[in-house]
């Protein structure tokens, strides 16, 4: 029985038009696609980096280590407050220009210019090249020519984005969309308390993706986190969400799941119960200057009085997930093979002001984090037997429709590429 | 002896040593225990944060003492801990084999 009403159509899926037939997952498991993903995706797309909160004043930097599009990038905030990106390479003779001990760690911090490591050659922030050491050894060398490599980037929202294509000519809001459209004026520069994890997962960076645009999953395998009652009632009730939509290549769920405190008591840990929170966040929702009737119009887009949470998938790996109780979660999928991938989560919160409420948060993010876990490890298991090719097609619902629509947008994304790239001639 | 709490928290003094200052070291103490050794303290620390509810609103973020921060810290851990007592009855998340998940951006307190 249905508890929510579905579309005229029958279905999600069949009003989202996208097919109703069993899937196959060798985009997840074929070496050979990853490799054409890495091209017409992560090469080509926009990508969100963070938010402009990690640069706070002018001289602040982060480096992002983007595996999937062969590249390092450092993102810092200019002289003139400009939050720009660098191919993070040295013109001289191509060390990694930002690091700290580990060359394919990540860093951040503040400074008025780039020095590389190697033999000191200095850039500006803006880019300019400033310094070569011993200039007089060099043959007629002309310094304006060896600035550092400028990356597209743009901010929306406060989320800053690089494309890593020069030829690039979408703007990013125009790439991200309606949804995006529909989401500005939420007030995520209030939420600057940040929580940020990150993992190393065995999986095709898509099966993680999966796992997080369907709720099916919930009620089952994370069933040890209810009392043992309460998790038989709800795997017998199962999940529908409120709504689902897709826009080019995004798409979003709009779910009654984060609703908190829960409804049932009796589904409320001890812990929870103390806190006045849990994974759905703070029972209390700070004050952001909105009522979640004023909230702008992408987010809970079937104004439902059941409302919990929206989570939006901005193609190809930003997951943003936008909870009632006013708080934010976010998530990136980093390809670093075929199989593997670096998982990335943050939590953002309004700060807290006193010492409970800290602890609200704090039970919040560690109960993303238990469940996270679990997640993880089960796409590994996934994973491996996906490679065994002993079953080729598998069938997905409509609760799935998300996981159909995202590895659907990445084939097409490949096989554009191929078509315009076919008969061009081989790069060198 | 100087005490690590607040007067009203003299009972969480043994427990000392779960006041840590990050997730990632309060995750790790929480696996490298036994369940008496959790059990135990959530016995103590739990009905403390129950009852504690008003002493933590009126502690301020903004001008938190030394004694409240370990205070804070400790409940922290009592919140990571209280998922293996709670729920998992077994220090470790089941099913979760060697994955990980790190803490590597958290607040400063």
């Amino acid at each position: 029985m249905a508890h929510f009403k579905k579309p005229e159509a029958g279905s999600w899926t069949a009003h989202l038009e996208i097919g109703t037939e069993p899937v196959s997952y060798e985009d997840s498991i074929t070496p050979a696609h990853y490799e054409l993903e890495r091209d017409a995706i992560f090469k080509r797309t926009w990508l969100n980096v963070g938010r402009v909160e990690k640069l706070p004043k002018r001289g602040s930097y982060f480096t992002k280590e983007l595996d999937a599009a062969g590249t390092s990038v450092v993102v810092v905030r200019g002289m003139d407050d400009e939050v720009r990106a660098f191919h993070n390479i040295c013109r001289h003779r191509g060390n990694k220009l930002v690091w700290n001990d580990f060359p394919r760690e990540e860093t951040s911090g503040v400074c008025r210019q780039f020095t590389c490591k190697y033999h000191a050659w200095r850039y500006d922030l803006e880019g300019k090249l400033a310094f070569v050491q011993q200039e007089q050894e060099f043959f007629d060398l002309d310094k304006s020519r060896y600035g550092l490599k400028a990356v597209q980037t743009d901010i929306w929202e406060g989320f800053v984005f690089v494309n890593l294509d020069p030829d690039n000519s979408t703007p990013l809001r125009e790439y991200l969309g309606e949804f995006a459209k529909g989401i500005e004026g939420y007030p995520f520069h209030k939420m600057t308390q940040a929580h940020t994890y990150r993992a190393e997962i065995g999986a095709n960076w898509k099966l993680f993706i999966d796992a997080f645009a369907e709720f099916y999953h919930a009620p089952i395998l994370h069933a040890g986190q209810y009392v043992s009652d309460e998790a038989r009632k709800i795997q017998k009730y199962g999940y529908e969400a409120l709504h689902y939509d897709v826009d080019g290549p995004h798409s979003m769920v709009s779910s009654w799941g984060g609703i908190a405190p829960p409804h049932d008591r009796k589904m409320v840990k001890p812990i929870e119960g103390a806190l006045r929170s849990g994974l759905f966040g703070p029972w209390e929702a700070p004050d952001i200057g909105l009522t979640t009737e004023e909230l702008p119009p992408a987010v809970n887009p079937t104004r439902d009085p059941r409302w919990g949470m929206d989570s939006f998938v901005f193609f190809p790996n930003f997951m943003l997930l936008i909870w009632r109780p006013n708080w934010v979660l976010t998530y990136h999928y980093w390809p670093t093979a075929y199989n593997t991938h670096v998982f990335e989560a943050t939590c953002y919160f309004v700060p807290p002001e006193n010492a409970f409420q800290r602890l609200q948060q704090e039970l919040a993010v560690v109960s993303f984090k238990e469940y996270g876990l679990q997640d993880g490890n089960t796409l590994e298991a996934t994973q491996t037997m996906l490679e065994s090719r002993t079953v080729g097609e598998f069938p997905l619902n409509d609760q799935e429709v998300l996981l159909r629509h995202l590895h659907g947008t990445a084939r097409q994304y490949v096989r554009e590429y191929q078509q315009r790239t076919a008969g061009a001639p081989a790069a060198s | 002896m100087a005490t690590v709490f607040p007067a009203e928290f003299a009972a969480l003094e043994p427990f000392a040593d779960w006041a840590v200052p990050t997730e990632k070291a309060r995750y790790a103490k929480r696996i490298a225990s036994t369940m008496d050794e959790l059990d135990a303290f959530y016995d103590t620390a739990f009905p403390l944060l129950a009852s504690g509810t008003d002493y933590l609103q009126r502690v301020t973020m903004a001008d938190i003492s030394e004694e409240d921060k370990h205070l804070l810290w400790l409940f922290c851990a009592l919140v990571t801990v209280a998922f293996s007592v709670e729920a998992w009855r077994q220090p470790k998340v089941p099913d979760t084999g060697a994955a990980s998940i790190d803490s590597v951006v958290e607040p400063a307190v």
